[in-house]
């Protein structure tokens, strides 16, 4: 591979993963309201596309406020890192065959490495502000990530098992025959909660919680360090759509149509999914998500890996 | 000798239905129809979001398609005129003193008649709350509140209404309501006791019945 392939490769992924994130902010806002009898933005430009724009200027020329007590350094580093984490994870994703920026061997385990340092992000932010909400939020961020992130990767052990690989790309090759989601469908299932936590989105969202923590971690937050930690959930949820694709759904793999609109296709669909999902729900107590995570998850990916392994090791794999 | 007996209980609990949650709900039933039960009405749960997706919306589109405002709506604030088309206004200066946040201001003045009305009146609705103490104080009907709500100026001098601005050509809310008609008072072609249900007046001097 070349440089400047590669050099093109990594600005089509950035430049399509930031678009995407964007236009999400749009799609959620109308397909929420669409399941809530409403419009939604539809006044700036056609069907309200531009709206991202205007919020997008507004938020620029806001005041980018520091709060004096708060921690400074931190408090300005650590939106940063929610999407830096959140676009690292991207590098290993391929989204057709051959267009992947770093085609690693432990991609997976680059992406659960990115995914736990992504809720550093969050515990700085909260810690920094100095500021009781922010700092229960960060606790909660701090507390939901020890319960997730162990079913999180359990989860994907099994995946892993079948294809014998942890390169992503290998593991779609995989699936020529037969999406892992029907081998895999508990391993799905589980890693399907592990995501919606991990984008801290709405059934999983304790960390926000706007109804009891007034924003989360990010209360003390404005303008465009608000804006960062906006555009980095959204990566986060088309990075956890991306990997149920990839993982569980065949990736690029379909017929007729190029790999690219066909992994398009199917991030769409798992976007799509997130975000009825965010207009279902409610957000359940934090024990309630703690008790979920060690005493259902936990031993149904353990169970999940156990059948799947005996399996592989029956066939002789 | 213990404490008094509750009082036997006159209405129905406020609940048909206890819920109960948590452990106690849990107890005693089978695991796997749990979980059954509860994978499907998650289900059921989307699909009943998702098919919200066909149902009309509830917003109303406003400039394009207006909200409907009832006739006696607390809007834009107006003077009205009786049948004949003269000013009902005579100045009394009730409204004045009944706005809570003094924003009516007027100044009385008689035409050759006798008959009051305002030299000039004057609404500031930069203050106006929309009380609609100023209609309720009104004793001729003149001042009338409406159901128009689109009153944004982009400076503020131009918030403030004068006589001009206030006056329609209409009765407003009240169409056969003349004051002047109904009241005592002696004005330019209408003597004393010659407004309607009215008797002439008594000499209370003379003797004859």
């Amino acid at each position: 591979m070349t440089w400047y392939w590669q050099l093109l490769t990594v600005l089509l992924v950035l430049i399509a993963v930031l678009t995407v994130s964007a236009g999400l902010i749009w799609y959620e806002r109308r397909l929420l309201s669409l399941v809530q009898d409403r419009y939604g933005p539809n006044r700036v430009g056609p069907f309200g596309l531009f709206q991202v724009l205007a919020d997008t200027f507004k938020i620029l020329f806001k005041e980018d406020w520091v709060p004096p007590f708060s921690d400074k350094r931190v408090f300005v580093v650590a939106p940063s890192l929610v999407l830096v984490t959140a676009l690292l994870s991207f590098i290993v994703v391929p989204v057709a065959d051959g267009i992947v920026v770093a085609d690693i061997d432990v991609g997976l385990l680059f992406v659960l490495a990115m995914s736990s340092l992504a809720v550093y992000s969050v515990v700085l932010a909260g810690w920094s502000s100095h500021s009781k909400y922010s700092l229960v939020g960060g606790l909660r961020a701090a507390a939901q990530m020890v319960s997730y992130e162990v079913f999180m990767g359990l989860s994907l052990v099994g995946v892993v098992t079948m294809a014998g690989s942890f390169d992503l790309s290998d593991i779609v090759e995989a699936q020529k025959d037969l999406w892992f989601v029907v081998p895999q469908f508990v391993g799905f299932a589980v890693f399907l909660v592990a995501g919606f936590a991990e984008t801290r989105r709405i059934p999983f969202d304790l960390v926000e919680a706007e109804s009891e923590l007034v924003a989360g971690y990010h209360t003390e937050y404005s303008g465009m360090k608000f804006g960062l930690f906006m555009v980095g959930e959204y990566v986060a949820v088309t990075l956890i759509s991306a990997l149920i694709v990839t993982l569980f759904f065949g990736g690029w793999l379909g017929p007729w149509l190029p790999g690219l609109v066909w992994f398009l296709i199917k991030t769409g669909l798992f976007i799509t999914l997130f975000i009825i999902v965010r207009g279902t729900f409610p957000r359940p107590r934090y024990d309630q998500l703690m008790a979920l995570g060690w005493k259902a998850m936990l031993p149904l990916s353990l169970v999940n890996l156990l059948v799947t392994g005996a399996i592989v090791v029956a066939r002789g794999g | 000798m213990g404490r008094p007996a509750r009082p036997a209980q006159t209405h129905p609990p406020l609940t048909t239905d206890v819920v109960v949650t948590g452990g106690l709900a849990r107890r005693g039933q089978r695991l796997v129809p749990r979980i059954g039960r509860t994978v499907w009405s998650t289900l059921v749960g989307i699909g009943i979001v998702i098919s919200h997706a066909w149902r009309s919306r509830d917003t109303i589109q406003y400039p394009e398609e207006m909200v409907y405002l009832p006739p006696r709506y607390r809007g834009r604030i107006i003077l009205s005129r009786d049948p004949a088309g003269d000013e009902r206004c005579v100045a009394c200066y009730l409204c004045s003193v009944a706005c809570p946040v003094d924003c009516i201001a007027l100044q009385a003045t008689t035409d050759e008649t006798g008959r009051r009305y305002p030299a000039w009146f004057r609404i500031n609705f930069s203050r106006c709350i929309f009380c609609g103490f100023c209609e309720d104080a009104c004793p001729t009907y003149a001042i009338q509140l409406t159901p128009d709500v689109e009153m944004c100026e982009y400076e503020r001098p131009n918030m403030v209404y004068e006589k001009d601005d206030l006056l329609i050509a209409g009765p407003g809310k009240y169409h056969e309501h003349d004051f002047y008609r109904v009241a005592g008072l002696a004005i330019g072609g209408k003597g004393k006791g010659e407004a309607e249900n009215e008797a002439p007046p008594v000499d209370v001097r003379g003797l004859l019945p």
